[in-house]
């Protein structure tokens, strides 16, 4: 009876487009979706710090390093409110770390595809980002509060990181004939993974209805992903690059553009763990937390033996 | 010889090359928040290392750029000090090395802000803050291991065991240094040494560490003769502007 009234509270909050907050009734659905989907994304962040970080050695010069340092700095730091958001929900940092590193807990599938020259450092910005900046647009008006001001945040930061990536392919495009062919061997390797970010077809989606019921989602991953492209297109063809899709053309019907599919058979394989760097990623990801269980355990200790004083006094 | 330019490169390199060594731990740290403060560290470490490679290219004046400089040198060319080019390790021996460097460049700096040259002041005015907020994060790690676990205090007093002997060189004085300090330039170390010393004897009783006793002393950054890690630190980090030498960025 009283849950009843309680999950009446809660459809008038959604309908009236009102923010659910941390203390307020929900039903368990709702809150295991967003854990899932929360913690999927702050882990995206954080293994996406990974394919980045491997080229801040290499950046070419002293203002590429800088850039691209505060840029996977700026991924730890969403990694960071997300996790604080996820938490708001009744999980901890390290329930939802161990689900990342033995494998249960998703991130997103492109950041299983390797980072193999300097433009590919651009081709994730620029796409990557933008396809994330897309998805995440909506969430900023997602109805759990928590997430949707860690989303706000998020966003501002991630249009940075888009300029900054197509900086990257801006330079490289206009420039040496070696620079332009590394632009369009990153582009042609990253145009369909980042198609295959915005998930599967509608169709067989199956998490969409109540996410979109939930306002945890507001637009279906088939209208994202034509947005995406009918964006991107103008964007290839001012860096003077062929969009590696023989299928694509305008369709004046609909006011977009025509695409080909992505390959959903690489997209449920990468999904399942045989994408090209997955079990990279996972040791990666594993090596530094336990290479830095000591560390951790020292502050642990240190905090404990100089706490006690003053819990006695 | 130019004094001032060979002055500010070592400055500049000592700085690249340890912002080099920090940005490797970049989605490594032990824990996320750690992570983010190391990258943050080395962040401003770069941005020493940009300021100071400008002014460097400027006065040595012969068309190269900041970018040139750091770049286009080859190992024999790099003047930094030895310690900031020790590989990184384990947390304990980047955080040791991270705290000799940041109680020197407290010190350092705070002078060097007083330079006579005013851009040289200008940048030594802008790393104070920056430098002291580094050595609070480092010396409160040295304590926390130090008076940790015991793995983690083993781990500390090794780092610092094998790192003493690379500190020499944080004070030695050529002729370019004497020169420039005579002029009201450059920052004359030995002045601060005890200081610096005695601060750390400090830090290292709270951490319950002790220094290595007798310790021979490595010696030849400054004339570019460095330890074998210095030449993979810069392929690696040379290998784009080498590659395509013609290519901006």
């Amino acid at each position: 009876m009283e849950n009843k009234n309680f999950e009446d509270v809660f459809e008038a909050k959604l309908a009236k487009n009102e923010m659910v907050e941390p203390k307020d009734w929900m039903p368990e659905n709702y809150r295991k979706h967003l854990i899932r989907q929360i913690s999927q994304h702050a882990h995206s962040e954080i293994v996406g710090m990974l394919p980045e970080g491997n080229w801040i050695t290499r950046a070419p010069s002293l203002r590429a390093k800088k850039v691209l340092l505060a840029k996977v700095q700026d991924e730890g730091g969403h990694g960071l409110y997300l996790y604080t958001a996820a938490e708001t929900l009744g999980t901890s940092r390290d329930e939802l770390l161990d689900a990342l590193h033995t494998g249960k807990a998703k991130y997103s599938s492109i950041f299983n595809y390797p980072t193999l020259t300097w433009a590919d450092i651009g081709a994730i910005g620029w796409l990557v980002d933008g396809a994330a900046i897309m998805n995440q647009v909506m969430l900023q008006r997602t109805s759990y509060g928590p997430y949707a001001r860690a989303m706000v945040r998020i966003c501002k930061e991630e249009s940075f990181h888009q300029r900054q990536g197509y900086e990257i392919m801006t330079h490289l495009s206009f420039g040496t004939k070696e620079q332009k062919e590394m632009a369009q061997d990153a582009l042609n390797r990253w145009w369909f993974p980042t198609l295959m970010m915005f998930g599967p077809p509608d169709a067989e989606s199956p998490n969409s209805e109540n996410a979109i019921k939930w306002r945890i989602k507001r637009e279906t991953n088939d209208q994202l992903r034509q947005r995406f492209v009918n964006q991107t297109v103008a964007q290839i063809e001012y860096l003077g690059l062929n969009l590696p899709d023989a299928g694509l053309q305008w369709n004046e019907a609909k006011q977009g553009y025509d695409y080909s599919e992505p390959n959903w058979v690489e997209f449920k394989n990468v999904i399942s763990g045989n994408g090209p760097c997955n079990k990279e990623r996972l040791a990666a990801r594993n090596a530094s937390h336990k290479n830095g269980e000591w560390v951790r355990a020292a502050a642990a200790a240190y905090a404990k033996k100089h706490a006690e004083p003053f819990m006695a006094a | 010889m130019n004094h001032l330019f060979t002055y500010t490169l070592r400055l500049a390199d000592n700085a690249l090359v340890l912002g080099q060594r920090l940005s490797e731990w970049t989605g490594h740290g032990p824990f996320l928040e750690e992570d983010l403060a190391l990258t943050n560290i080395a962040l401003d470490t770069f941005g020493t290392a940009t300021s100071l490679m400008e002014y460097a290219a400027k006065v040595e004046d012969k068309g190269r750029d900041a970018d040139a400089l750091a770049y286009r040198r080859n190992e024999r060319e790099f003047t930094n000090i030895l310690l900031v080019e020790q590989a990184n390790g384990d947390y304990a021996k980047t955080i040791l090395r991270q705290v000799l460097v940041d109680a020197y460049n407290v010190l350092f700096y705070t002078e060097l802000a007083k330079s006579k040259d005013e851009t040289i002041a200008g940048i030594a005015q802008k790393a104070i803050k920056e430098v002291s907020y580094h050595y609070r994060h480092s010396s409160s790690w040295v304590i926390r291991f130090g008076d940790g676990t015991e793995e983690s205090h083993n781990k500390i007093q090794d780092a610092l065991n094998e790192l003493w002997r690379f500190t020499g060189e944080l004070f030695e004085q050529d002729e370019t240094e004497l020169t420039l300090i005579k002029q009201g330039i450059a920052v004359d170390s030995k002045a601060f040494q005890s200081k610096w010393e005695k601060q750390l004897d400090e830090l290292f009783a709270k951490a319950t560490i002790k220094k290595p006793e007798t310790v021979f002393m490595q010696t030849g950054g400054r004339k570019g003769i460095h330890t074998e890690h210095l030449g993979y630190m810069l392929s690696e980090m040379q290998v784009l502007p080498r590659m395509l030498p013609d290519a901006k960025w």
